[in-house]
């Protein structure tokens, strides 16, 4: 079957991959790059595990296809830290024990990300909406929203 | 007694401490089942039963073998078949003979979403292709999903070779019905008679499914001389590898599996499904295979929990003694034997002191996936309906529900329907931290209502390995044959630190695979922490004996008089004033003065702790719609003693959450031809975080005498109880019983309008 080549920005380096038209983003990310850091939990967008962020808004990758990226600015888990320095997030989500099995983590990282760049102070409330599209079946959700929390009040104060 | 408990002071021990496996978890390096990939591996897709019960007349696979791409074709010819089990049955039933039909059917398909076929090609479209050209023909059959219209004498039998085996003996008729498993004391006639009310209830639930994120996947690559590396997601690669090597006649030693990094298992990772296949479809055509389920497959083929129903009987004086108690309870099986039923007689009426009780749970074959174990399996069903009972009880005698428990509470000595003597336990601490904590006494809103019930699980013992190894800079290496579900890395590395005197950042835990362990039990029924860690305590202790040892070599002075103090070999002779030597330093020695340091458990952990949890839940309906909302939730819970509590809290409010989901909108919805409706998470609604309220936690730590630490078990007693509470909550908010899990809006609104029709 004919692949397209797409040109994006993935976590900050040029990146041009070829797919097939059919293929989502996911399976971009995961089988022809190997970025196995974004997680399928579905593939029908209903869980938020593959949760990646796309011209700073988030997406579920499984519901994007690849051919469609062309110019497109991609980040994703593996970019999150800046060398060995953890994102807030990542670090919070550690000091508050946010994470059992750490499938949706990921996921669930990049959502909280792209929900502090709009609103750097949510209330609980609007942390739980904003993480209402990714299951986590671990946590009962309390630490992760007190580390998303958390992290909003660090990085406003670093701001 | 293996510990008094009388030490409270610990270095590590009850601390919060980062968890071991995180940071590789906040920066997407942890590898699960699906981020596996080897050279040359072909994809696998399976075919599956789009009928609910129906006899395979044929099938050809000649086109899909023919299809470019397309390496393997596999259907249950290729699967080794074994004989039934015969009885008298073990409490627990592994057999061969099922699931060589649940991994490939054979001559009948059982459940929508039957694997009858199985192909292996280059890429997973092409596989996908295949698929569409297998060609299967039906003879379709009458299916029942019903457990209690399965045990009609009318009803359609799905397997002509069963038949129900009771008290010893074996009935003259196939039938769905396996066997029953019952508890029983005193007189029950007796007991009823002296009651002042009795109270009488019909409950039933429908099947949940574990909901792990991480749908079920695996790679298996074969080599000619027979071996076989298999990667998979799993809760117990031993156990894994044992079902994979009998079903498929492999030598033990020849199949050595890694377990992935786990993305949830609640039980449902406990056995095989595509692991067979897959070493199959690689032994067929040398390459490695991968097999990883859709979420579709997940819900149509992996095994959910029972559904249950279940008549309850109970009698009550008017001064609050209980003095009779009944249970019949019907679980679905599913496709084949083995519902959890001897957990289901533990739990009935395990809190409470009834001279005279009896609970009957009977194991029925319906046409659904065959049921696999969900945190605390059988039980939260029972506790469902016991706990309503008990709720409606005080009530009708005015009784505080909590008096009215710590009446009745049992306490060490006491025992179990299912016949388990209780140690120490910690109910009644339970009981009166519910008492004293603000959540019980706090008002409610308009529509809103306060549901309490109780939950109790006897954990698990078993089997357990450990190796550990000091190396030459003063680290140390704990390996265990455990998958790591819920944190049990921290608590292996914060038990192997305290015993050493050394900061835990010095400990790596591995999860080792089973070429290099002896043999570990599940990661299941929050048994490793208490017999996982009881290993790595005894292993650890070998290497501080070790240590000792060494360092009386080099004192030239005998060992006894060399004790090991925080981190350091000290000499114990009055007088003596050798400078003790630390970890660090002997470690340093070691190779030089005789060989390499290690230290290996291989144990049968028994005396595991019994638990109680009581939970309270506020919540809130909508009488327009029916919807429930959960505004808070308190779970009170005997943890034992809490190791890592970051993430006993976590257990406790997964486990909450869970028992939401499952008593609110959780279930696998039919049509009439028994095909599964809601085969996707949009339509298996499982509870989001805009669905629930922070889970409030009261750790009671009560420490289980029988480990170095005091380690109960804390996963599934939450569990337990919570649909009760839930369901209790909005019986309390809307003054209608609720008998029927899930709660869905149709099934509240239904009863919000019974109520308003009773007040017009």
């Amino acid at each position: 079957m004919a692949r397209h080549f797409v040109s994006t920005t993935i976590n900050g380096d040029e990146v041009e991959f070829a797919c097939q038209p059919g293929q989502t983003l996911l399976e971009v990310l995961r089988t022809e790059l190997g970025m196995t850091g974004t997680k399928n939990g579905c593939g029908s967008g209903d869980c938020g595990a593959c949760t990646v962020i796309v011209n700073d808004r988030p997406v579920n990758a499984c519901l994007v296809l690849g051919v469609e990226l062309e110019g497109a600015d991609i980040e994703t888990n593996e970019g999150m830290a800046k060398g060995n320095q953890l994102h807030p997030l990542q670090q919070k989500f550690l000091d508050h024990a946010a994470l059992q099995c750490g499938i949706c983590t990921p996921g669930i990282l990049n959502m909280a990300k792209a929900l502090l760049a709009k609103n750097p102070d949510p209330t609980e409330s609007e942390v739980r909406y904003g993480l209402a599209g990714n299951l986590c079946r671990c946590t009962g959700y309390d630490k992760i929203v007190r580390a998303v929390l958390d992290a909003a009040k660090e990085m406003r104060v670093n701001n | 007694m293996i510990n008094d408990n009388s030490k409270t002071n610990f270095q590590w021990v009850g601390k919060r401490t980062r968890r071991p496996d995180g940071v590789d978890k906040v920066t997407g390096r942890a590898r699960y089942g699906d981020d596996m990939s080897m050279p040359g591996m072909l994809h696998c897709k399976v075919l599956r039963s789009p009928h609910a019960h129906a006899r395979i007349i044929s099938i050809d696979t000649s086109k899909a073998t023919a299809l470019k791409g397309v390496k393997g074709v596999l259907t249950s010819a290729e699967i080794p078949d074994h004989p039934l089990s015969k009885p008298p049955y073990a409490p627990i039933i592994n057999d061969m003979h099922d699931i060589s039909r649940n991994v490939m059917a054979r001559d009948k398909v059982f459940y929508d979403g039957h694997a009858v076929a199985a192909v292996a090609a280059t890429s997973e479209r092409i596989a996908k292709a295949a698929l569409k050209l297998i060609d299967v023909k039906y003879e379709i059959l009458p299916h029942v999903l019903d457990p209690i219209e399965a045990v009609h004498p009318d009803a359609p039998i799905l397997h002509e070779d069963q038949f129900t085996y009771l008290g010893g003996k074996t009935s003259e008729k196939p039938s769905n019905l396996f066997r029953s498993s019952v508890g029983e004391r005193g007189d029950l006639e007796k007991g009823f008679s002296e009651a002042d009310i009795i109270v009488e209830r019909d409950f039933s639930s429908a099947p949940v499914h574990q909901g792990y994120i991480e749908p079920l996947a695996c790679v298996a690559t074969t080599s000619e001389d027979g071996c076989v590396e298999l990667w998979t997601t799993t809760q117990g690669h031993f156990v894994i590898r044992a079902l994979c090597a009998g079903l498929l006649n492999i030598e033990l030693a020849k199949v050595r599996v890694t377990a992935s990094e786990i993305g949830g298992g609640f039980g449902g990772k406990n056995t095989i499904y595509g692991e067979p296949i897959a070493i199959r479809l690689s032994q067929m055509t040398g390459r490695p295979v991968r097999m990883v389920m859709s979420r579709t497959e997940v819900f149509r083929a992996s095994g959910p929990t029972v559904g249950s129903r279940t008549h309850v009987k109970m009698g009550v004086k008017t001064d609050g003694t209980i003095t009779a108690a009944e249970a019949e309870t019907w679980y679905q099986a599913g496709a084949f034997k083995g519902a959890p039923t001897g957990r289901a007689v533990e739990t009935y009426f395990s809190a409470y002191t009834i001279a005279n009780a009896k609970a009957t749970v009977h194991d029925v074959c319906v046409n659904r996936p065959k049921v696999a174990a969900y945190r605390a399996p059988g039980a939260p069903m029972a506790a469902f309906a016991a706990e309503a009972v008990i709720n409606e009880l005080a009530g009708r005698i005015g009784m505080d529900p909590v008096d009215f428990r710590l009446k009745n509470a049992v306490t060490e000595g006491d025992q179990s329907l299912g016949g388990s003597v209780y140690g120490s336990i910690g109910l009644i601490e339970v009981l009166n931290q519910t008492k004293n904590h603000p959540h019980y006494s706090a008002p409610l809103g308009p529509n809103q209502g306060r549901g309490l019930a109780l939950g109790y699980w006897m954990h698990g013992g078993g089997l357990s390995s450990v190796s550990s190894h000091l190396l030459d800079d003063g680290t140390v290496t704990v390996a265990t044959g455990n998958p790591d579900i819920g944190g049990s890395r921290s608590s292996m590395r914060v038990m192997a630190a305290e015993e050493l005197g050394i900061d835990i950042e010095l400990i790596k835990p591995i999860v080792a695979d089973t070429g290099s362990m002896g043999y570990s039990h599940l990661t299941a029924g929050s048994r490793t922490t208490f017999a996982t860690g009881w290993a790595v305590v005894n292993s650890i202790r070998e290497i501080i004996g070790k240590l000792c040892a060494l360092a009386a070599k080099k004192w030239e002075i005998d060992v006894a008089d060399v004790s090991w103090e925080a981190g350091q070999a000290v000499s114990t002779k009055s007088g003596d004033s050798i400078k003790p030597l630390t970890l660090k330093e002997l470690a340093g020695m070691a190779t030089k003065m005789g060989g390499a340091i290690a230290g290996h458990s291989e144990i049968n952990a028994g005396g595991a702790g019994a638990a109680f949890c009581l939970q309270l839940v506020d919540v809130e309906v909508d009488p327009e719609t029916g919807f429930v909302i959960a505004k808070r939730h308190t779970v009170i819970q005997d943890v034992g003693r809490a190791i890592s509590p970051d993430y006993v809290e976590g257990q406790m409010q997964g486990g909450a959450v869970q028992g939401i989901g499952w008593a609110l909108n959780e279930e696998y919805v039919y049509d009439d031809q028994g095909r599964l409706q809601n085969t996707g998470f949009l339509d298996y609604r499982m509870p989001v975080a805009s669905d629930v309220p922070m889970i409030d936690t009261v750790l009671v730590e009560v420490p289980n005498p029988n480990h170095p630490y005091g380690v109960r078990g804390v996963g599934e007693p939450t569990l337990v109880s919570a649909p009760a509470a839930v369901a209790n909550a909005v019986e309390n908010a809307i003054g209608q019983q609720m008998s029927s899990l899930p709660l869905s809006p149709p099934t509240v609104l239904k009863a919000c309008g019974q109520v308003q029709n009773a007040a017009e």
